[in-house]
């Protein structure tokens, strides 16, 4: 029962921060020093823009507006996109834009996790020897080169010198599978790079300090391998921290990965965000930072259930706290 | 009678930066078959490492152990680190002095115990939880089912004891290695551990080495006692031998400094004064000279070797207890 009231309390807390977000966002929104109605209608009548600004709720204060964009969002209405010719749906633009972000998105983070976590397994067992110096230095190179820069190298070698893998674009899954791969595979190592080394450093760091421990002793006396004591008895009492750093990049990667999105014409929910600042499509701006804020904070409740099955220590302690 | 563990002239190096320090040097025990020989000492003369020097859980690179153990038969020190793994758990075990920190704390009771016997005995999944079971019963925890499936964070002290010791008894050792097992508990539970380990002892014909600073735990549940200074052992003899005549005037100080029940309230506790001496820079005399109310001269310049009475009892002083000087 405890359990569940705990939950109950923690997607409250994490409505109440949306709800912080989104209203920010809308405040930020009415400080900018023009009229909304006249950027979105440059070409417009001054009657049209009337229309529009009690259509929008511009007309209202900071607080009847956001109530009435809070009420038409949960309606699953984002607003409109306004161009000379007319008007788009921002949720069909986030329709098409958010499985391209939350694929690179998965992509990313599996095969940086899939390569970090034996990387930092290994640089532990090792600290301070050849290997461990190796990975550690290599990593540490790779992560201070610009992910951009990453992508173009790739670009110029990969897609245009071999010429292995198409350069632009994106293919939907229904597409066909390796297509689809063929168009991820660079943008995601350019993203994973850089996590890579953050995450094989974090796991690092505390398997160090968790192969002190007396249960590691306890392990070996057992008379079972090194193999076994690090992946077994190690490696989970350590991958909180890389579990919270892996929650917290969410956020970058689905709404902040603009630069790669645009180079590899991904056109993800980054690129989604830039045109709508760009565009000065401030209503589309609004509710595709709202829908980022929500897969964010989503992400982050998936990743505290499960670091309550990776120590259940952090399960009880919450429940007690 | 023959020896199940030989220790002979063992020491332990560790490389710090700040020098070499020595934790463990010149250290001779034999534990003959079927006995239990106490290991005592004030916290940092080297119990702990001697022991898990012994056993060669020793880690790290900085780490240097010099001399020989052989065990039932076996060398350790000639054998690689996969060869003396394949002796832990039926041949040798240990539980340690901190339940709360020695079992892992992500894994449940039953997966802790069951492992040894899966990995060491080739158990099946399903065999090694029905043996965990008995084994919980054995150390004579109430409700074994559920504590198989508790972490350890649910336990108490004393639970948390008795699953360790469940653990090291897991696949039958010849010996057990107890690291101050009671330490950390409570008086009264101590006690039913201390109980406990030698009626396990009995009934398993288990061989142990029960590491503590408590002169007290020694005298009644062991047969040989070695008293460890400063990374040496000073005094080596049977436990009852060693209570009637102790030759080292550190074991007295031991002795004297543990509180009695016919002392009167307000009376000071005795201590023993000083420090242990620096272990990067062990000095020229002996050890426990500066802390010892019989030093002579001849103490603060020459290391005094070990001397053996006729009867076996072995001591590490120039001026023992029930000499004429």
């Amino acid at each position: 029962m405890l359990k569940i009231s705990f939950w109950l309390k923690r997607i409250a807390q994490l409505l109440i921060v949306l709800l912080l977000v989104t209203f920010g966002v809308s405040l930020l929104l009415r400080l900018i020093p023009v009229d909304l109605a006249t950027v979105l209608l440059p070409v417009g009548t001054e009657n049209e823009r009337d229309i529009l600004r009690a259509e929008l709720g511009f007309d209202k204060g900071p607080i009847g507006y956001y109530l009435q964009w809070l009420g038409n969002f949960v309606q699953g209405d984002f607003g409109k996109i306004y161009f000379s010719g007319g008007t788009e749906d921002v949720s069909a633009h986030l329709a098409d834009a958010m499985p391209r972000s939350l694929l690179l998105m998965a992509y990313t983070q599996v095969i940086a996790i899939a390569i970090a976590v034996p990387l930092g397994v290994v640089s532990a067992y090792r600290a301070g020897r050849r290997a461990d110096k190796i990975i550690s230095n290599t990593l540490f190179t790779l992560s201070s080169v610009p992910n951009f820069a990453i992508a173009l190298l790739l670009v110029i070698f990969v897609g245009v010198k071999f010429a292995w893998l198409p350069t632009l674009g994106y293919v939907p899954l229904s597409d066909g599978v390796w297509e689809h791969l063929k168009h991820m595979i660079m943008p995601v190592i350019s993203l994973s790079l850089g996590l890579i080394a953050t995450y094989t450093r974090l796991l690092r760091a505390d398997m160090i300090a968790a192969l002190r421990e007396d249960y590691v002793t306890m392990a070996a006396s057992k008379g079972l391998s090194d193999q076994r004591i690090l992946w077994r008895h190690v490696l989970r009492p350590s991958s909180l921290t890389l579990l919270t750093s892996a929650a917290l990049s969410m956020g970058g990667l689905i709404g902040g990965a603009i630069v790669i999105e645009s180079l590899f014409a991904t056109y993800g929910v980054g690129f989604e965000v830039f045109a709508a600042i760009a565009g000065r499509q401030y209503v589309a701006l609004q509710s595709t930072v709202a829908v980022i804020a929500l897969f964010y904070v989503f992400f982050n409740l998936v990743v505290d259930i499960a670091s309550g099955f990776v120590d259940p220590r952090t399960r009880d302690r919450r429940v007690n706290a | 009678m023959s020896s199940l563990l030989s220790i002979k002239n063992l020491g332990v190096n560790f490389d710090t930066p700040r020098g070499s320090l020595e934790a463990v040097r010149g250290v001779d025990i034999e534990i003959p078959a079927g006995t239990s020989v106490g290991v005592v000492g004030e916290s940092g003369s080297g119990k702990t490492v001697m022991c898990r020097a012994a056993m060669g859980l020793l880690q790290g690179s900085n780490v240097q152990r010099t001399g020989t153990v052989v065990f039932d038969g076996n060398e350790l020190t000639a054998m690689t680190k996969e060869q003396v793994r394949d002796l832990f758990g039926s041949g040798m075990a240990m539980i340690f002095q901190d339940p709360m920190t020695a079992l892992n704390p992500v894994r449940r009771i039953g997966s802790q115990i069951s492992e040894g016997l899966r990995v060491r005995l080739g158990m099946s999944k399903k065999d090694a939880l029905v043996r965990s079971k008995e084994l919980l019963e054995l150390v004579r925890i109430p409700n074994p089912t559920a504590v198989l499936k508790s972490f350890p964070y649910q336990l108490s002290g004393g639970m948390r004891q008795r699953v360790m010791i469940a653990i090291a008894i897991a696949c039958n050792p010849k010996l057990l290695f107890a690291d101050e097992p009671t330490t950390a508990l409570d008086v009264t539970v101590q006690a039913q551990i201390l109980q406990l380990l030698r009626e396990l002892r009995e009934d398993l014909k288990m061989s142990m080495v029960l590491v503590t600073h408590d002169l007290g735990v020694v005298a009644g549940n062991t047969d040989y006692v070695a008293v460890m200074y400063a990374g040496e052992v000073v005094e080596y003899a049977p436990t009852t031998k060693l209570f009637a005549d102790m030759r080292m005037p550190y074991t007295e100080a031991l002795l004297e400094s543990i509180p009695k029940i016919d002392h009167k309230s307000g009376t000071r506790l005795s201590v023993i004064a000083g420090r242990l001496p620096n272990p990067t820079d062990r000095g020229v005399g002996c050890g426990f000279a500066p802390r010892c109310k019989y030093a002579q001269e001849k103490c603060h310049t020459q290391h005094p070797e070990l001397q053996k009475d006729p009867d076996g009892h072995l001591y590490r002083c120039w001026f023992p207890i029930g000499e004429a000087l």
